[in-house]
């Protein structure tokens, strides 16, 4: 299916990833040696806090960090053992769109409003595919019908504005997955919608990852979904990897502090109680605690959490950045 | 669209009027007696006695608005006070040259000022874009006298690399029209580059944070497509605006042009007719600009329809 696919190695591999930023601090890092791998047709929750990174990450594995004020510092991002880091620009835009596709979380503002959507769509598909103007037509009018858009051949001479959030979120799933990447990057795609359509825009995305047999890493605050939806989850904070394992492994056993917070907060885990968001906020990049950055809103925390920065430990299944991760029993959430 | 143009077209009617009712009021800004301030100060009462008659002094304001504009709407403007030609032929006469070096210096404004400045505000902050910014400043900076005689003098006279002075009709002599507008169009269109530039490096920089500008590139497509097509055409609809005021700077900035490049334009005409009084004259000018910036900047908005689909209105 996918040129240079060599045996064995992953889909993804994301090696030390370290991506800064210009503050008033000088550069800063706000992601810092994240790694995690990503394997054919996986779907990888990435889960945090606002700001921990997670939107940073997704756009450096497409190499789309860049510009006066952001720079990729360290590391690597390899699609198929190839490094995309070291890529130029021509070269990034083959694998933009056809092998890592994206969606982002504001749908109302991510297709442009001077375009109709067919010709948009139309665009993506004749970029990266040697197909005729009918064909690609054709083809685009499919996808529409695919990704649930009623009356797609009259929608498609629609401009955005005439779609609602939702059905904007659809156009956009299918310019993404046009031409059928072997992996999704879903940063927040429901955030934006409402409730009732999140649950729709989230089944298409099930039944669209089964059907071109593609990896998903889906960016989200919603840990119901990650349940539900995720083989894996990776669990970030100021912008370190801080505990990564299997679903079923992670959430009825978490072995992070600050992933069982997280889980104490599940929507729906304890009906009628209020919700109890972590106390505290996120550190800023300039201000960083001593020793392990979440231990001063650590419910757990030992006169040395505050003076040994903890490394992230494989334990084989999982692997967790905590002192204490062994001799912690965490409440998680039953299966 | 078909509405929106409509609609537009709709809303010419009553901005004409008003332009009708400006153009035949300036007759009544003359102060005291028009008809004494008009035959000048060595006039003789006969004299007076002929322009009342010619502008129907007597009769009242309204019904002889009335028979203004009823001539003018089937064409005809009066005729010159001095030389008894009819205005319209006169206009006529002059049109071409003013409107050739109109058109030659909005289309010189946007072939310098669009490029410009879309590679400024695609690579802000880069030294391209510090270059720019500071040329543009020039640019809107010099009066458009002293670009004319600069130009006049040095490319024209000193160089002798192009024609400085004089109008050639381009029924007559394309290559030679073309050539000799080349120098007064430039020194026209530099101020209008140097603003279009601007609002277009602002368009683009504000347009390239648009989330549907990530997406494309995340779609991977090439430079040409993000920057010329997606960013570019949301860019342009503020810039449309600009070129808009453009045109009734431009008619202003062509008199002084004119003078300077020894052009027989309308410019150069109204300013004889002002010197004259030849009130017709100015009537009929007036009218024939402001129709035309009414009907400019409808085009202007309608253009909107095509940059900008949600003002098409379903
Ligand atoms: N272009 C940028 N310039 C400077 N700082 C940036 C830039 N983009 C992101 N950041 C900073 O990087 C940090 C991480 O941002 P990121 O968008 O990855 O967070 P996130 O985990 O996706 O949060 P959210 O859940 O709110 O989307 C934030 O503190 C943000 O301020
Ligand atoms: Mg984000």
């Amino acid at each position: 299916m996918s040129e240079g696919r060599a045996v064995g190695v992953p889909l993804l591999q994301v090696e030390d990833l370290t991506v800064e930023f210009v503050t008033e601090h000088g550069w800063l890092p706000v992601v810092d040696g994240v790694s995690f791998e990503i394997g054919r047709q996986e779907t990888i929750g990435l889960i945090g806090e606002s700001g921990c990174g997670k939107s940073v990450t997704a756009m450096a594995i497409l190499g789309l960090i860049g510009g006066p004020s952001g720079r990729v510092a360290r590391g690597r991002v390899l699609l198929d053992g190839q490094d995309l880091l070291v890529l130029e620009e021509p070269e990034l835009r083959e694998v933009r769109g056809r092998r890592i596709a994206m969606i982002f979380q504001e749908p109302m503002t991510s297709i442009d409003p001077a375009f109709t959507i067919g010709k948009q769509i139309i665009e993506v598909l004749r970029r990266h595919l040697p197909l005729s103007r009918a064909q690609a037509k054709q083809r685009a009018i499919d996808l529409l019908d695919r990704v649930g858009i009623p009356d797609p051949h009259r929608r498609f001479d629609d401009y955005p504005h005439q779609l609602s959030g939702g059905m904007r979120q659809r156009v956009l799933i299918a310019m993404a997955l046009s031409c059928e990447p072997d992996l999704l990057i879903a940063d927040e795609p429901t955030t934006a919608l409402d409730v009732t359509v999140q649950a729709q825009v989230l089944e298409l995305l099930a039944g669209l990852q089964e059907e071109l047999g593609m990896a998903v890493l889906l960016v989200t605050h919603d840990l119901a979904v990650v349940a539900e939806t995720c083989d894996r989850t990776i669990v970030m904070y100021a912008g370190e990897v801080v505990e990564s394992a299997d679903v079923t492994a992670l959430f009825p056993d978490p072995r992070h502090p600050y992933t069982a917070a997280m889980l104490a907060n599940l929507p729906g885990l304890h009906p009628g109680e209020p919700l109890r968001p972590i106390p505290g906020i996120v550190p800023p990049r300039h201000a960083l605690p001593a020793g392990c950055w979440y231990s001063p809103r650590c419910e757990h925390r030992t006169d040395a959490c505050g003076a040994t920065h903890p490394q992230l430990v494989d334990l084989g299944t999982r692997r967790v950045r905590c002192l204490r991760a062994d001799e912690l029993d965490l409440p998680g959430v039953g299966r | 669209m078909l509405r929106l143009v409509a609609r537009r077209l709709l809303k010419v009617i009553p901005l004409l009027l008003l332009v009708t009712v400006i153009a035949f009021g300036l007759l009544n800004l003359v102060p005291g007696d028009p008809a004494v301030q008009i035959a000048g100060e060595f006039a003789t009462e006969e004299q007076i006695e002929a322009i009342r008659t010619e502008l129907e002094l007597d009769r009242p304001w309204l019904s002889r608005y009335g028979s203004w504009l009823s001539d003018a709407v089937r064409g005809d403007l009066g005729d010159s006070l001095f030389s008894g030609v009819s205005v319209r032929s006169q206009i006529w006469d002059r049109l071409p040259a003013t409107v050739s070096l109109i058109g030659w210096s909005l289309v010189l404004s946007a072939l310098i000022g669009i490029p410009a400045g879309t590679v400024a505000g695609w690579r802000e902050g880069s030294a391209l874009d510090r270059f720019l910014t500071v040329g543009t400043t020039i640019g809107v900076a010099i009066p458009v006298f002293v670009t004319g005689l600069v130009l006049a003098l040095v490319v024209g006279i000193k160089l002798g690399w192009l024609p400085a002075t004089g109008y050639v009709g381009i029924t007559e002599s394309p290559w030679q029209w073309a050539r000799r507008l080349i120098l007064p169009a430039f020194a026209l269109a530099l101020t209008g580059a140097a603003e279009i530039a601007r609002q277009t490096r602002a368009g683009v920089i504000e347009v390239k944070k648009q989330d549907f500008v990530r997406v494309a590139r995340a779609n991977g497509l090439h430079t040409r497509q993000v920057l010329g097509k997606h960013t570019l055409k949301n860019a342009m609809i503020p810039v449309v605006t600009v070129v808009g005021l453009q045109i009734g700077r431009l008619f202003g900035l062509s008199v002084l042009v004119e003078q300077i490049f020894n052009i027989p334009g309308l410019g150069s005409r109204l300013i004889t007719a002002v010197f004259e009084n030849d009130v017709p004259f100015i009537q009929g000018t007036v009218l024939m600009l402001g129709t035309v910036i009414v009907l400019v900047n409808a085009g202007v908005d309608i253009s909107y329809g095509y940059f900008n689909p949600r003002v098409r209105g379903s």
